[in-house]
Formats: C-alpha cells, structure tokens, sequence
C-alpha cells in the first residue's frame, strides 16, 4: 500500500476533476473563507454577464471564466490529495474482503461464520494459509503471519500468544501454524477500518495550526474586501469608476487564494506522506505536535544499537595467550545458535584465523545455556569448555577447586566501565582463561542523525536497561545527548512529565503494554504494529513497519508540513505586490495616463493586464500542486538558516515570480488576440 | 539636500539612541515597582492617592478587569472634559471671557480627541479654550491618556514575559506610576529648558501691538467669503493693530510632545514662535516625541529577558523611520518643479527646496524631520504646514500613519501596536522554520491570531469606510479646500489621522463641521478604545500559557533577519491596504506634478 503513484496519475486527475465540480456546492465552500468569497465573485460576474451581454462581451466573459477557474483549481486541489488517499484506501479495501472465520463455541467446537458478524471477546481459530477475519490478540499458539497487505513487507513475521507480540490484524494471513484468536473489535471499528478512513480523510478535522491560519486568511480576505469596496467611492470622486468586473479581479487577485486553495491539500498530503513512510497517524493534530517536538526518547535497542550485542575482542588471563583464549571462545560457541554465539565464532575465525570446525567426529557434548547455570559451553576430548557472566563462571571455577583470579575480576569491571558486556571463559583445569568483550554496536549514521536533530534543536534521550556504566558509554558513542539507564516504566513516564512540565514537547516509541501509559502520556507517541493491542491504543500513530527509528522520519515530515504552510503562506501574500502594479494603473490609467508610470511590467492594455494577473492567479494554484502534495524540500538545519532560505525562496521569490508570470501571460493573450 | 540637514538628523537620532537604554531600564524598575532615585518624593504622593482613591496596589488584575478599569477610567475623563469646555465661560483664568465651547460636536470631538491622545485640533486654541479648560482639561489629558497609553504597553510586555498567570498587573498602579515617574519628572525639566528657548509661561491676557507695517486684507461678508463692491472690486479693511495670544504654554508644550499628544495650545502648533521658538527648543521637542517610544523598546527587552529581541525592533523602527525621513527630506529638498521663477536651490542665502508653509527658522530639513517623527508616532504635533509639502513630502506622514504609528509610535501605543505586528510575524513567518510558531516561548494559537487580525482590520475599515463615504457625499466634499487628488489625500489623511490617533492634519479640510466632527470623533474613540481590546486579549492569553524554553530550532526574533521580516510584514500589510487609495491620491498628485498640473 505504500506504493507511490506520480502526482499526475491519470485515474485520480479524472476522479479529481469530478470531484472539483461537486466540491462547488456552496455548503462545502463555506469551510474555506477565501475561496467562498471566489466563488460568490464568479456568481456575481456570471449574473452580470448574462443581464449585460453587451458591454465587453469578450473581456468580461473571459473574466468570469478565470473567476470560476480559480474556484475549481482550488476545489481540484483538495480533490487530488483526497484522491491519493483514497487509491491507498482502496488498496487496503482490498485486504478487508470478506472472509470465513471459525468461530470456537463455549463446547470447545467451532462454526463457521462471515467475518462481519464478529463482535469484540469472540475467539476464532485461524490455521496456516487463512486470512485473519478482524483484529485481536492471540490467546494460545505461534505462527508466522504475512502482513504485507498492511505494511507493503513480504518478509513474514513471528506472531505469538503472551508478551509483546501478540498483537494480529484483519486481513493478514496466517502462514505456519494454528493460532486462537480473540477478536477486539467489532466490524467498522477495525483497525483497518479506521486506516481507510483516516486517508480517505474522511474524518479529517482541521488542526489547531490549520484553525489559526484560517483565522489569519479570512482576516486578510476581509481587509481586502474592505480596500476594493472602497477604492469604488474613491474612484468615482476622481471621475474615474469602474466594473464590478475589474473590482471583483483586483479582489480575488489581492485576497491569499494560493494559499487558501492549497491549504487543505497540504494538510491531507502531510497524513498521506506519513502513511507512504507505513506510518499511521490517528490525527492530523498529531503530525502537527510531531513538528514541534523537543525531546526524543529512543529505545536503545534497536534503534540507536542493532539488536544484539557482538563479540569486540578477546582479553586473556595472566599466563593464557590470546590465540588459546580465541580457540576456547570459539569452540565453547560453535553450538551456540544465538547472535552472540555466532559473533564470537566470527570474530575468532576472522581475527585469528581459526576456521570453525565440525566436532561430531570428536565426541563433543554441547552444554545449553541454561537460566540455572547461566552458562554455555562444550565437553571435548576430556576438557570442559564454559563461558558465561562472571558470577556464574567464577562459581564454576571454585566448584573445579581453582581460584578466581583477581585479574580477570578487575578485567570485568574495567569492560563494563567501557559500557560492554563481559563474558568469561573458563576450562575445568585450567581456570579462568580470559574475558570475552561483548560490544554493543551503534547503528551507522546514527550520529550524524542526531547532529542533525541537535541542529534543528531537538534533544534524543537513550532510554535502556543497561546500567549506566554502559548506557553512559554508548549515549558517548552514539551522540545522543542524555540518557536514562536501567529505565523502568514509571521511570519514562517521571521522564516524560518532568520534559512537559519545562514545556517541551516529546515523542518516543513504544511496544509493550507497559509502554501504554508512557505513549499515552507522550505528545507524540508512535506504537509499534507488532506491538501489543494496548500499546496501540495508547499511542497516536503506529509504525505499520514497527521500526523506531522512523520517529526521525516523523518529526521531519510534521516540520515539513508546518513550513510548506508558512512557505506558501508567504508566497501568497507576496504575489500581491505585483499584482498592484498590473491592476491599479489598467483601472485609471485611461482617465490618468500619467499612472502609465505604475505599469511597471509594460503591460499591452488594460485589459490584457487585469485578465492576465487574474489568470496567473489561478493556474498559479495548478503549478504548485505538486508542491503542496510532496511539501517543500525540508533539510534539517538550524531556525535561522532555514527561515533564511525559505525566505529567500518563497518570499522574494514570492515578489518576483508573478512580475514575470504576468508578462508572459500578458504576451501570450496579446499574441492571441484575446485582450 | 545639504550636509547640514543630514548632520541634524544624525544629531536627532544620535540623542534618541543615547536616551534608549537609561529611559527604557529607568520605566522597566518603574513598573516592576522597583526602587528608583525619585521614589523618596513621589512614593509618599502615590500612597496619598492609592489612599484617597481605596486602591489596593498589591492587587492584580485579568485582563478583563484592566480592560474595564481603562475604558471606566477613560469614559470619566472624557464626559469631565466635554462639560468643563462647555461651562468654561463661567470658571476661572478667563482673562480673555471666552464663551464656553459651542457648537456640541466640537466639544465632543475635543473630548474625544483629547482622551484618545489623538489632540485633532477642530478649533483654534487661542480663540476657544480657556486657560483654565487648557490646564485642568486638556493637559490633564495630556498626562493621563499617555500613561494609559504605557500602562497597556507594559501590561502586554508583562504578558510575554510572564509565565502560566492569570494577571497582568493592576491598570491604577500602572497608571499612576506612568504619570508621576514617567511623564511628570521629565515635563517640569523639559519645560523649564523650553522656558529657556523663549516659550511663554503666564496667565495674562492677551497683548494688542501696533504692527510695523498696516496690512490691507479683504474684506470678509457674514458668509465669510471676501466682499465685492458695487464696481465688482475686493473690498479692502486695513489692519493696524495685532493681538498676541499668551498663556501657560510651556508646562503643555512639553506634555504635548512628551505624551506623543500634539494638540497644541495655539492653532499653529509648533510652527508658532511662542510654541517653538528656535531650532534647539525644536530639537527638545523632537527628542521628547521618540524619546518613550524608543526606551520602551528597551523595557521590552529587560522585562522579557532578552535584550536582543529589544533591539532587533528598535532595528526595524529605526530603519523605517529613516526611510520616512530620507523620502520625506529629498521630495521636499527638490522642490517644486512648477516653479519656474523661484530660487529652489539651497545656498547660502536661501534655504532650498520648498519652503512653503514651513518656517524660516526650521528650514527644509528640520521640518520634514519633523513631519517624519511626529507621524511616525502617534504625535501629530507640526511645525509646518503638511498640506503644502510636495506630493511625496507629504505621502511620508500619510504612510507613516497609516503602518499603524509602529515606527517608534505613541508613548506605549506604539510598543503595543508594534507587538501585535510582531505576534503576526511570527505567526506568518514562524511556520517556515517547521515549528508551530512561538513568541519568545510562547506559542502562537488561533486565539492570539483572531485578536491581532482584529486589531489589524479595525484602522482600516474605520479609515476607508469613513473616507470613502465622505468621497462621494455633498457633506464630505463641502469642506474640502482642494479639489483632485489633492482632496482625496485631504480626505484621507484627516481620517487616518484620527483613527492612528496621531491629531496632525494635512490641511486644507475644513473639519469644524457636523459631519467631520462626529464622525472623526468616532472614529478617535474607535481607533483608540476598540483596538486595545484584543491587545489586552492577547496579553491575557500569553500570560497564562506555558513557556517553551528556546532551542536553535525556534523562530529566531532577535536577528536582523527577524527586523527585516517584521519591517517587510509591516510594509506588505500596510501597503497592500492602502495602496488602492494612496495611488488616486498623492501618487497620482506627485505624476500629475511632473507632468505639468497642480492641485
């Protein structure tokens, strides 16, 4: 579903242009000031063009015309990014096809039941190659779910009862396995149901940004009104009156229209960028907060660190060499099928050449880790071969009649000081052989991500259970700028209040039902989709790919919503300056020929220049759809060099480009004979 | 143009720059009701009038509460005025037994005008008002509408600066602080050094001279208009003699320019030699119109704890006042282009460009100078005469009033007015750095925006409706003196100079009519009154929001990037306005002036 179609899609530029039409139903025009008075200018001129069909037929007809273009450009532009969301709502539609679900009954038997007359607490059994009839939580079993029709991910994903991950979707199917379902929403409520919904945008409420600015457009339109109203009186004591053609011109030229027939666009773009990052937002106020965002709060873990931990180097005990320690490490871990295990395999076999070997032929019995033991290691040839946490092997260690040497004690300490994980090796005769240092390794680019974020004066806290020796050392490597070790629940939520309480904004991610309250409590708090029903709920965007580090992603694409509004916020009302000087010398020029001297774009006539500034104004709305679409190119940079920049482009540019807009324009319909 | 203009103007803002800092961190101790060198004399007379009044000044109020206590206070001053000018033939220092002021809409337009800090001037001063109505009724104006107009500037700073408050302080305290620390130190100094300068001080009657030279001036019938005799020839009376006005002109010709209140006590203003008699008493006059309005700029700062926000809008002030007064000096050192005879070039015997309606001892510079800044504030106090000011020279003082009086503006008016422009800056401009927009660390909402659109849709509709009604009605055009677009910048200018609450006219209008005094003194009250309200709107608003601490990421307001943008805000807005009408009126004036034709 996060396939991107090109602006121009055919499909929805026809659906579009329908909906434009409908879109001038005077009710609908009313939510939007400056477009509405458009439209009641275009009804006006079109009455008088039919009542006095006479008086510059041509002129005043071509008028009325852009008038009414005007209008529906406007109206097409909220149609196309309503109808880019609902391609992507149509493609999801696809997914919620009715299914048969076996619904379990209180005797332990099942019936088969359509998917829709599912209610919330019903348990379904779902087996390998059937599609999940609604969303719910899986109560007993594991199985790989393909979740592609959400996510657009082909790569299967482990489901499974308790914990963290039991969390399923309607619509995917099951792969392996057989799972019980239990159903927590009713039909229409889904999960799905709403992601259609919500991009459709059908429930599309304006934001609280989105509010004010309207406030700030109507504001202007009323000034505007106010100056053309009066400019007639003032007109006709200088002998010089003119049409409600060319007032209505002048009026609908001066108020924002560029900015209020793109406005709403923008905003239903900015939810549709989101969901092509296979971000869900549960409203438009939550992308807006995502702009405005202070503080980030990253889950160590996978976000800032890959997974898992991998072995760094080898650290011998006096009188061991390390070529023995790395033989020792490497066969206590052959069998060890955990990432760790393997990584220290690796490390041996690329550090100190010593390929892996295949054991069976030598009577080698592999030991498991277990929580008892808290070890793992290899019987071979006699010799007995552990690793493990320092506890655990020095016991081990005494319990062979050897000694735990201090060394190796102040070994540990001296690697977990460094923020890694020591692991011991020990043989049963020979002691305590050395210290494996298990390193956790930060993602590349991680920094410089963060530079980039301190740059645009946002602050990432590294939230981890580690001890804060080690979380300490890697918030170093990593760059971020604080952290919060051997974090609790309650300690995120103390966290996140005490943020709020110095009036910052703040996001983090979360999965477990123990991250709820804090993703509840949090400005912006992104849940993961594998992440528990709770979590989910708790949070006001999901992550379809339930991966952490998309909340950069999100911060950027809420500031690029906000400076795609204020960029063509400032465009529009820069665009006036020209169009003054195409319209008030074609109004009295005739009776002053003097006010030529205004005519500063040598526009051919009156005519040409009123008519070409009111046909910039509205195919201008055309040629920055795309802009409104995709938002305006955003880097993460300082507030003064962004505000330098996109002032330079969107207000002088503002200034300039209708000047030259308009001569082209005026050009043209001279040179076709229009005016 | 010549270096010696240039080197006044330097001198001008030099003296305003040094003042900034001293004055604005002298009123921030003021209002923070911190100790103050002069608190051993006037703090016992605070506490007589706290106790004579039943004020508590430990008490805060809402901004509702301010609000009301403002416009009560202001509604009493008012109705005072309007019944001491029509009783005033039968109070004291009438030494010249003036009847009291008739008609009603001209004692109602000069309460009006007088409270609002506007002092548009329908009547001559020393043909109307008693020196008793001058001292207890329009001076007294003078002090208490300035130190409302300060209360609110501070009562909006405070909302900036404070943090999750419901108050903004307590409008009685503010306004008594304002008028005995503020105003009344600096006007007993002031008008004692323009007592130097040869401003008259007395209660005598007016003197009656014989003059040098008997002048012969028409004849005027009862209709006013020059006579003819029965050969059809101008009837001529011969004038011998000449009455001086006198008066107590010192103590509120300082209030006059200290207060931004221009109403002067004589019908010539400043341009009269008792008013202003040389250059250096015009400099003092001059510096005293800037001086709150640049300092306040300063309190701003302290009282927000960023004194580079402070700055950067005394920056955009600055630049704009100097455009104003560059335009203004070089459309007026150029002359007139229709005068093919007279000597316009300056040299050492003649001062240059075009001299009329100005005075010999101010020259073109320090009249233009004066034009600029008396209209950059909300003033209107003139030493010459705007209405003869080329097209151009006389296009400044309109634009200047019609940005709503920011550039440095009436005492706390213009601070205020100023932040509204700031609010919708960093409104307008804010979102482009990615964050919903805040103001030093307050964050900008629907509310905040409807109050300062409000307060930006008001000036002009009661500009342009009222001018443009008065435009195309035989009442309105009745009184012009010119006709063509000369009359419409007449028109115009009269309007926006009352609903900016400057008082200066361009002239040429005939205003002491039905119709004008009404409507203007409506549009005074409207202008004064109905915008203040969402200022103290937004004051309460900010006070009560939480603060965002800064980061690189906010909009940055302490830049010279930002008074470039606010200075850009404030052009577009107001040009986008007015520019409709200003193009009928002194635009084409000055293209018809070049093209030959005069109005």
């Amino acid at each position: 579903m996060a396939s991107k179609k090109s602006i121009w899609d055919p499909t929805i530029v026809k659906g579009a242009s329908l909906s434009a039409l409908l879109k001038l139903d005077p009710r609908k025009m009313m939510g939007n000031p400056v477009m509405f008075v458009v439209e009641v200018g275009s009804v006006v001129t079109t009455i008088l063009l039919i009542l006095h069909p006479h008086q510059a037929f041509g002129f005043n007809l071509q008028i009325t015309l852009w008038l009414w273009f005007t209008v529906l450009f406007a109206n097409f532009a909220e149609a196309m990014a309503e109808g880019r969301g609902k391609a992507q709502a149509d493609t999801l539609r696809k997914a919620r096809s009715e299914t048969v679900a076996n619904r379990l009954l209180a005797n332990g038997k099942t019936e088969q039941v359509p998917s829709s007359d599912l209610r919330a607490g019903d348990v379904v059994l779902v087996s390998a190659g059937e599609l999940i009839p609604g969303d719910g939580e899986i109560i007993e079993g594991i199985a790989s779910v393909d979740e592609s029709a959400i996510t657009g991910e082909s790569a299967p994903v482990i489901r499974e009862s308790g914990g963290d991950r039991s969390a399923v979707t309607g619509g995917t199917r099951v792969l392996s396995d057989q799972i019980k379902v239990k159903i927590t929403s009713n039909p229409g409520e889904t999960f799905l149901d709403r992601m259609i919904a919500l991009v459709e945008g059908a429930e599309r409420q304006k934001t609280p940004n989105e509010i004010a600015l309207n406030i700030l457009l109507a504001g202007l339109t009323i000034v505007f009104l106010l100056a053309v109203v009066t400019l007639q009186p003032f007109a006709m004591y200088s002998g010089a009156p003119q049409t409600i053609f060319v007032l209505v011109s002048l009026l609908v030229c001066l108020i924002p229209t560029t900015i209020g027939g793109l406005l709403s666009a923008i905003g239903i773009a900015g939810m549709d960028r989101l969901v092509q990052h296979n971000v869900l937002a549960m409203s438009g106020r939550a992308v807006e907060a995502a702009g405005d965002v202070n503080t980030l709060l990253l889950d160590k873990t996978g976000t800032i660190t890959l997974g898992n931990r991998q072995a760094a180097s080898f650290i011998p005990a006096p009188g061991v060499s390390e070529d023995e320690l790395a033989d020792a490490a490497q066969l206590s871990s052959l069998a060890d099928e955990t990432p760790e295990g393997r990584s220290i395999v690796v490390l041996a076999k690329e550090k100190y050449n010593l390929r892996g070997r295949e054991l069976h032929d030598h009577h080698a019995e592999f030991i498991p880790f277990t929580a008892q033991t808290r070890m793992s290691g290899v019987n071979l040839n006699g010799f007995q071969i552990r690793k493990g946490s320092v506890d655990a092997i020095e016991r081990f260690v005494q319990e062979n009649g050897g000694t735990f040497p201090a060394e190796v004690r102040t070994l540990v300490d001296q690697i977990a000081r460094q923020g890694s994980t020591p692991l011991v090796v020990a043989e049963k005769q020979r002691g305590a052989l050395g210290v494996i240092e298990l390193k956790d390794i930060v993602k590349g680019g991680m920094k410089e991500r963060f530079d980039q974020l301190r740059a645009m004066g946002i602050r990432t806290v590294m939230i981890t259970g580690d001890n804060p020796l080690t979380a300490a050392a890697i918030a170093r490597e990593a760059g971020v700028d604080d952290f919060l070790a051997q974090a609790t629940p309650k300690d995120k939520m103390d966290l996140i209040r005490r943020e709020q309480g110095d009036g910052k904004l703040v996001a983090m991610t979360g999965d477990g039902t123990n991250d709820a309250p804090a993703l509840a409590q949090a400005d912006v708090g992104v849940a993961m989709n594998s992440g528990t029903q709770a979590a989910k709920e708790a949070g006001n965007m999901v992550d379809l790919d339930s991966n952490p580090t998309k909340l950069i992603e999100i911060v950027g694409i809420g500031k690029q919503l906000l400076m795609t509004r204020g960029a063509l916020t400032t465009f529009s009302i820069a665009n006036d300056v020209a169009k003054y000087f195409a319209i008030i010398p074609a109004m009295f020029a005739a009776t002053f020929p003097v006010l030529q001297a205004l005519n500063i774009m040598h526009l051919k006539t009156p005519q040409s220049a009123v008519l070409s500034a009111v046909i910039f104004n509205a195919i201008i709305i055309i040629m920055l759809i795309p802009l409104a679409l995709k938002g305006i190119k955003y880097k993460p940079m300082a507030a003064e060099a962004l505000l330098r920049r996109n002032l330079l482009i969107y207000g002088v540019g503002g200034i300039v480009a209708p000047f030259v807009g308009i001569k082209i324009i005026d050009m043209v319909i001279t040179m076709a004979g229009l005016a | 143009m010549t270096l010696n203009g240039w080197v006044q103007i330097a001198l001008f803002l030099a003296l305003v720059v040094l003042a900034t800092r001293p004055l604005g961190s002298y009123m921030a101790r003021v209002f923070a009701r911190e100790k103050t060198l002069l608190d051993p004399v006037l703090r016992p007379v605070e506490r007589l009038i706290y106790r004579t009044t039943a004020v508590d000044e430990t008490r805060e109020m809402d901004w509702k509460e301010y609000a009301v206590a403002m416009l009560l206070f202001s509604a009493a001053s008012m109705l005072l005025l309007y019944l001491l000018q029509r009783v005033q033939a039968v109070l004291p220092f009438n030494p010249q037994k003036l009847t009291g002021v008739m008609p009603q809409h001209l004692a109602w337009n000069t309460a009006a005008s007088f409270t609002t800090n506007t002092n548009w001037q329908s009547y001559g001063g020393e043909s109307t008002m008693t020196y008793f109505t001058q001292m207890a009724g329009l001076a007294y104006h003078n002090f208490v509408s300035a130190a409302t107009g300060i209360a609110l500037a501070i009562a909006f700073i405070r909302g900036v600066a404070r943090r999750q408050m419901a108050t903004i302080g307590n409008f009685w305290v503010d306004l008594v602080r304002a008028t005995l620390w503020v105003l009344l130190p600096f006007c007993v100094v002031g008008a004692l050094a323009l007592v130097s300068q040869g401003v008259v001080q007395n209660l005598r009657p007016y003197d009656t001279v014989k003059i040098v030279e008997p002048q012969q001036v028409p004849h005027l019938g009862t209709d006013g208009k020059p006579t003819v005799d029965a050969a059809g020839k101008p009837v001529m009376d011969t004038v011998s003699e000449q009455v001086i006005a006198q008066g107590p002109v010192a103590s509120q010709e300082i209030i006059k320019e200290w207060g931004t209140n221009g109403g002067g006590f004589f019908n010539a203003n400043s341009a009269h030699p008792f008013e202003n008699p040389t250059p250096l008493s015009n400099l003092i006059e001059m510096f005293s119109i800037f001086a709150i309005g640049s300092g306040l700029t300063y309190t701003l700062g302290k009282m927000t704890g960023s004194q580079r926000h402070g700055w950067a809008v005394w920056g955009a002030m600055a630049a704009l006042f100097l455009v104003g007064v560059l335009v203004a000096y070089s459309a007026e050192a150029s002359g007139n282009p229709l005068l093919h005879g007279a000597e316009q070039h300056a040299s050492a015997m003649a001062p240059g460009g075009n001299m009329e309606g100005k005075e010999v001892r101010f020259g073109v510079a320090n009249s233009a100078l004066f034009a600029t800044v008396t209209t950059d504030t909300s003033c209107g106090a003139v030493n010459s005469w705007h209405d003869s000011f080329t097209p151009l020279g006389g296009l400044v003082p309109l634009v200047n009033i019609m940005l709503s009086e920011v550039i440095f503006g009436g005492v706390g008016s213009g601070m205020y007015g100023m932040l509204i422009f700031v609010v919708l800056t960093v409104f307008i401009a804010g979102l482009m750095v990615g964050r919903t927009p805040e103001y030093l660390g307050k964050k900008i909402e629907s509310y905040e925006v409807k109050m300062a659109m409000l307060f930006a849709l008001i000036f002009p509709l009661i500009i342009l409706i009222f001018a443009g009604i008065s435009t195309i009605r035989p009442y309105g055009l009745a009184a012009l003196g010119n006709n063509g677009p000369h009359g419409l910048s007449e028109i115009l200018y009269a309007y926006t100079s009352a609903a900016g609450n400057n008082g200066s006219a361009f002239g040429g209008l005939s205003t002491n009519t039905p119709w004008y005094n009404t409507t203007l003194g409506l549009v005074m009250l409207l202008g004064r009154f109905w915008m203040k309200i969402p200022v103290l709107a937004i004051a309460g608003s900010l006070a009560k929001k939480k603060y965002v601490p800064a980061s690189v990421g906010t909009f940055p307001v302490t830049t010279p990037l930002f008074s470039v943008l606010l200075i850009g805000v404030i052009l577009i807005l107001g040009a986008l306005t007015f520019f409709p009408a200003l193009s009928l009126g002194p635009i084409l004036e000055h293209l018809l002036m070049n093209a030959g034709k005069a109005f």
